[in-house]
């Protein structure tokens, strides 16, 4: 990443660039991860003070996107941990087979296709992020690095601590959940 | 030609379906991306299934949260500075 790069070279006009293009990703996942808009932004900057203090530790600005949110799920772990909140559970895949939905096919609105497209795009963006909310912890955090962020499997795995294997079972399984809990909502408004 | 019932019944479907987000990906290696082929081409409930996953990872792609940050407070913005400046000086002295 080029203002990454600027950044380890010395470069003041690489400051602002950088921090515009974190600061909103960082909320968004901080904030999706913590749940309260207060602890997210606590979380956020957190974070972003954290980058720059141990900006001399970044080895491959190549990578820098990895690792800045390696840093943002440690905070929000510790945030948690200081926290109330329900114990994870696991997907099961048979609780998402297809076969569970019924006789009526089930589709997530292709919204593109539709003349009121902004606004169905409006209420599916807004229907996803509550089904992301109600995914639990550990699927949540896959998805939004690999799917939202755009990580690699390999830098998901490695910000997550996980195997490559783990993060394409709970992507999966996550994507499943999302999936239903869309394709619900199409029926709901239908 | 045979139909599947494209549920957990079907050992056929069951298997292709643990693999399609990798098939979407692009993450399966070239026998298993051909098996998932062969069965989809002969699947029009699979298909239709892949469909709805596809749009569902692409909504996700595209997924903008309501809310945002406001601007970094300038108190904020000149710690970060300074954190910057004091990491690259220990860079450099490294």
């Amino acid at each position: 990443m080029e203002w990454a790069r600027r950044l380890l070279a010395g470069d003041e006009s690489a400051f602002t660039p950088f921090v515009e293009s974190f600061q909103n990703r960082i909320f968004q996942y901080t904030w999706l991860m913590c749940g309260q808009r207060e602890d997210a932004e606590e979380v956020a900057q957190d974070t972003l003070l954290k980058i720059f203090e141990s900006f001399d530790q970044l080895e491959d600005p190549e990578r820098v996107k990895a690792w800045v949110f390696r840093i943002a799920k440690n905070y929000c772990l510790m945030k948690r941990r200081k926290s109330v909140f329900a114990p994870d559970r696991e997907l099961s895949l048979d609780e998402l087979l297809p076969g569970q939905e019924g006789e009526r096919p089930i589709q997530v609105a292709d919204t593109a296709e539709l003349p009121e497209g902004r606004v169905l795009r409006q209420e599916l963006s807004e229907e996803l992020e509550r089904a992301m909310r109600a995914l639990p912890d550990t699927y949540r955090s896959v998805v939004l690095l690999r799917d939202v962020e755009d990580l690699s499997t390999a830098d998901t795995a490695e910000v997550l601590d996980l195997t490559e294997d783990t993060v394409k079972q709970r992507l999966h399984r996550g994507r499943l959940a999302l999936r239903k809990s869309l394709a619900a909502y199409v029926e709901k408004a239908q | 030609m045979t139909t599947h019932q494209h549920d957990k019944r079907d050992p056929a479907c069951l298997e292709v379906f643990a693999k399609l987000s990798e098939y979407v990906d692009g993450e399966l290696d070239g026998v298993e991306c051909q098996e998932v082929e062969e069965h989809i081409a002969d699947c029009p409930p699979c298909v239709e299934f892949l469909q709805s996953l596809k749009r569902c990872v692409a909504a996700e792609r595209q997924f903008q949260g309501r809310e945002e940050c406001g601007p970094v407070p300038p108190e904020l913005e000149k710690r970060l500075k300074s954190a910057w400046q004091a990491a690259l000086a220990r860079r450099h002295h490294a």
